[in-house]
């Protein structure tokens, strides 16, 4: 018999899509049940309470939960956060309800053993519930009070050696997609690039320093499976330099008909047979591919790499091999002042590790925007503010026309006191002797 | 409940302390074929909707079964996933980016069995655990944020809408008739902890009132300046009130100035915001992430509100799935959803879709505005 009667909840039972209220009813009876006989450490029936305090934000169209409270483990500033319930009374099991971030592995692949123990911490000191994954890429273990929250940052840590996550003003948990694990457009070793940053960068992740929030993420290709360029503060995406590598057997085989085109994507409409010239050289963004009925030609010099042709004819077109990727900073979602997506910065780097060309770019953007940067302000609003040369000057990357869409439309140049002869001091009356008043 | 202690010392917490040893290397959890593969695969295939097959240098072949999760997802459910990959994969899955579950395994018949065993599990209320799909030019499972189930600003849920968006595009979800991929996403405010701003379809949580303001608590809860400088438009300022027959310092918020982004609540909790009639959701459509053909791009508003309607929001889920119904019939192979409104024009998009345009839909937040404005006498009547 369930705690709270929640007749808006249980219509979301119904239909075909998993049903998360399904799922927390499960784990409130197994709680009910305890067949370990476990001795909860917070309150046993919590995920009713969750159940019920939801149910009453179904009734008023209004959350319940109170702006978060500094709890933590000793010595970090974020990985936790604090959640109280504004009805207490009511439902006690939940009101305090706090969030740890654990962090996943990159490319998020488990075994069972890591699962099942996580599963058996949370069991015992917390709801028994999560978000398998956070947005920004931590497992979330939702709901727990606070004097379990060093006994569970113990047991993490020595028992199955694995860290807190970011939250507040710092290195956020970095991310990457599978990338070369099991991908064939993968430019570079995502997985790597952000193991070996989050090591490095602990202490940021761990103890807030910045003005705001600062995110990594790490695609392997321009296709962006984990949206580095839109989230991302510091957006890693790979990409080639030299030649798109064609088979032209397998080419005339995709236009032939012989394998499906897309990697068979579109197999659940007839769109007809398939049109190499409406459907890829047409679409080429910049117009480098010719196609003469027997032979595939790819203009290297005017391939913008957006990866269509690859997409298209994955057994036939393959990535280049002298492979690296590009850096975009400044992306953001809209608050405070709109959102942004990111802007170029380093058109290529070789990403080999131990990546200290990547560090020595973060580090210099890292330093400037500590000192320059306003309470809460992304790196990306800092550089709309103080513009962009500002950001090529500290990291000393040279201005190349690959930094813009198109040159500026006005003539409000800044120009550097040393570029101008003679610079800024001038002879007044030498120019009065020149010219009368 | 008797206290089981971890080890840990309070009156010592530097004892045995271990920190900053981050997350767990990524290739400890490679299932052998993906650790023997790094770096090596060839190409792939979508063999059915939910089903890959990557391909290696050698012949090495992985099957790969896809699932729909829920974000938020219980102990029970892990380990049910977990029993599943024990026996069929070795002990080994993953996550992707938006809350899919994936299986692995290296023989097509094992894949045939592990994909009908998935197919097959439902919960007691009737729905699927382990739906299989989510690949190529389909609908792939949404992601979002926390909602009312667990965060302190939303404007609406997050879970509860996505159960229905994903119900109403479910025979989407587990087919591929779609011309490219759509990306749907929700966030329960304008925060946007969720990647709603580049989504084919966004959702975004949105609230109409400006924040209320508690003066009783404004000075002892808060540090006003950080309040008054989160306002993005200056709405906020700090200003001195009679409160109980004594002057204190407060909040005064100009309310024609607000556009109720809630970001001076997020820095006071005395200026609370949510309301259930004001609250709701808007819908963006037409940005994406991906560099492919066109440059990546923002979402643009094209419903400015509608209501929360709990428990299954019939107006949002009905719109979404029209919005994707004039898509699917009217844009080309490869045209994402934003490429296919620029095609025909912004115009064009509203009287197919019927949707009504408003004084809502035009930008006026800072610069940016302008270059949205029309400087042509290029339109379509």
């Amino acid at each position: 018999m369930a705690k709270h009667a929640t007749p808006q909840l249980d219509q979301l039972e119904s239909g075909p899509w998993p049903s998360f209220v399904s799922d927390m009813k499960q784990e409130a009876a197994m709680r009910a049940e305890n067949p370990k006989g476990l001795d909860y450490q917070i309150p046993q029936d919590c995920p009713d309470d969750l159940l019920g305090v939801l149910e009453l934000s179904y009734a008023e169209k209004e959350t319940h939960w109170k702006h978060g409270g500094i709890v933590g483990v000793f010595g970090y500033g974020g990985g936790v956060i604090g959640r109280y319930c504004d009805q207490p009374e009511q439902f006690p099991g939940v009101a305090h309800f706090h969030t740890m971030r654990v962090a996943q592995p990159s490319g998020k692949y488990y075994n069972t053993k890591f699962l099942r123990d996580l599963c058996d911490i949370w069991d015992l000191r917390g709801s028994g519930l999560t978000n398998m994954h956070g947005s920004t890429g931590d497992i979330v273990l939702l709901g727990t009070q606070t004097h379990q929250l060093e006994e569970i940052f113990f047991e993490l840590t020595h028992n199955m050696h694995v860290d807190l996550g970011g939250s507040g003003s710092n290195l956020r948990t970095p991310e990457a997609c599978l990338g070369q694990s099991r991908c064939e457009y993968a430019c570079y070793n995502t997985q790597d690039m952000c193991y070996q940053l989050t090591q490095d960068y602990q202490d940021e992740l761990h103890r807030p320093a910045f003005p705001y929030k600062f995110k990594f993420k790490f695609d392997g290709c321009p296709n962006g499976c984990v949206c580095a360029m839109a989230r991302s503060d510091f957006a890693v995406v790979g990409t080639w330099k030299d030649d798109i590598k064609i088979d032209q057997d397998k080419v005339k085989a995709y236009v032939g008909g012989a394998i499906k085109p897309n990697a068979g994507a579109h197999a659940g409409r007839d769109w007809g047979r398939f049109d190499i010239q409406a459907e890829m050289i047409d679409l080429c963004p910049s117009r480098c591919m010719k196609w003469d009925g027997a032979k595939l030609s790819i203009k290297t010099a005017d391939c913008v790499r957006c990866m269509h042709c690859i997409n298209t004819m994955p057994q036939a077109l393959r990535i280049g091999d002298e492979r690296g990727a590009s850096i975009l900073v400044g992306a953001k979602a809209p608050v405070v002042d709109g959102a942004q997506m990111g802007s170029l910065l380093m058109p290529f780097i070789s990403c080999e590790a131990p990546y200290d060309d990547v560090k020595e770019v973060i580090e210099k953007i890292w330093d400037w925007w500590m000192e320059e940067g306003k309470n809460r302000e992304r790196i990306g609003e800092t550089m709309k503010r103080l513009s962009f040369q500002k950001v090529l000057e500290v990291t000393k990357i040279p201005a190349t026309a690959c930094h813009v869409k198109e040159p500026r439309s006005n003539p409000y140049i800044f120009f550097k006191e040393e570029e101008v002869p003679g610079g800024w001091q001038r002879d007044l009356v030498a120019y009065r002797k020149r010219h009368q008043r | 409940m008797v206290f089981i202690s971890s080890g840990y010392n309070p009156e010592k917490p530097m004892e045995n302390r271990i920190t900053d040893i981050g997350p767990h290397k990524y290739d400890e959890y490679f299932p052998p074929v993906i650790k023997k593969n790094l770096g090596k695969w060839l190409y792939h295939e979508i063999l059915e909707p939910g089903v890959l097959m990557h391909v290696a240098e050698n012949g090495d072949k992985v099957y790969t079964v896809r699932v729909g999760g829920t974000r938020t997802m219980s102990i029970t459910h892990i380990r049910e996933l977990c029993d599943i990959a024990d026996q069929y994969c070795g002990g080994y899955l993953r996550w992707t980016t938006r809350n899919n579950v994936e299986f692995m395994v290296t023989d097509e018949a094992a894949m045939k069995k592990l994909r009908d065993e998935l197919n097959s599990r439902k919960f007691e209320g009737g729905s699927y655990k382990f739906p299989v799909g989510g690949t190529g030019a389909g609908i792939s499972n949404m992601v979002h944020t926390q909602g009312w189930v667990h965060c302190h600003t939303p404007a609406t849920d997050a879970s509860g809408p996505v159960k229905c968006v994903m119900d109403a595009v479910f025979d989407d979800f587990k087919n591929m008739r779609m011309p490219a991929p759509v990306r749907i996403a929700l966030a329960c405010c304008i925060n946007m902890c969720g990647a709603v701003h580049c989504s084919d379809i966004g959702l975004v949580g949105i609230h109409r009132k400006p924040p209320m303001i508690d003066h009783q608590w404004a000075d002892r809860l808060c540090e006003i300046p950080l309040a008054v400088a989160a306002c993005p438009t200056a709405a906020v300022r700090p200003t001195k009130v009679e409160y109980n027959g004594e002057k204190v310092n407060s909040i005064a918020v100009k309310q024609e100035r607000c556009m109720y982004c809630g970001n001076c609540y997020t820095m006071c909790p005395a200026l609370p915001i949510s309301d259930g009639e004001g609250d709701g959701i808007a819908i963006m459509v037409g940005g994406k992430v991906s560099n492919r053909i066109s440059m990546p791009k923002f979402s643009k508003v094209v419903v400015g509100y509608i209501p929360n309607e709990p428990p299954r929001w019939p107006t949002l889920t009905n719109t979404v799935k029209h919005i994707v119904e004039v898509y699917a019939a009217n844009a080309r192979k490869y045209e994402r959803l934003g490429d296919w409104a620029e095609r025909i024009g912004w115009e064009s998009f509203f009287k197919l879709t019927g949707l009504e345009f408003t004084h809502h839909l035009i930008d006026d937040f800072r610069d940016p505005a302008y270059y949205t404005w029309r400087q042509s006498t290029q339109f379509k009547f």
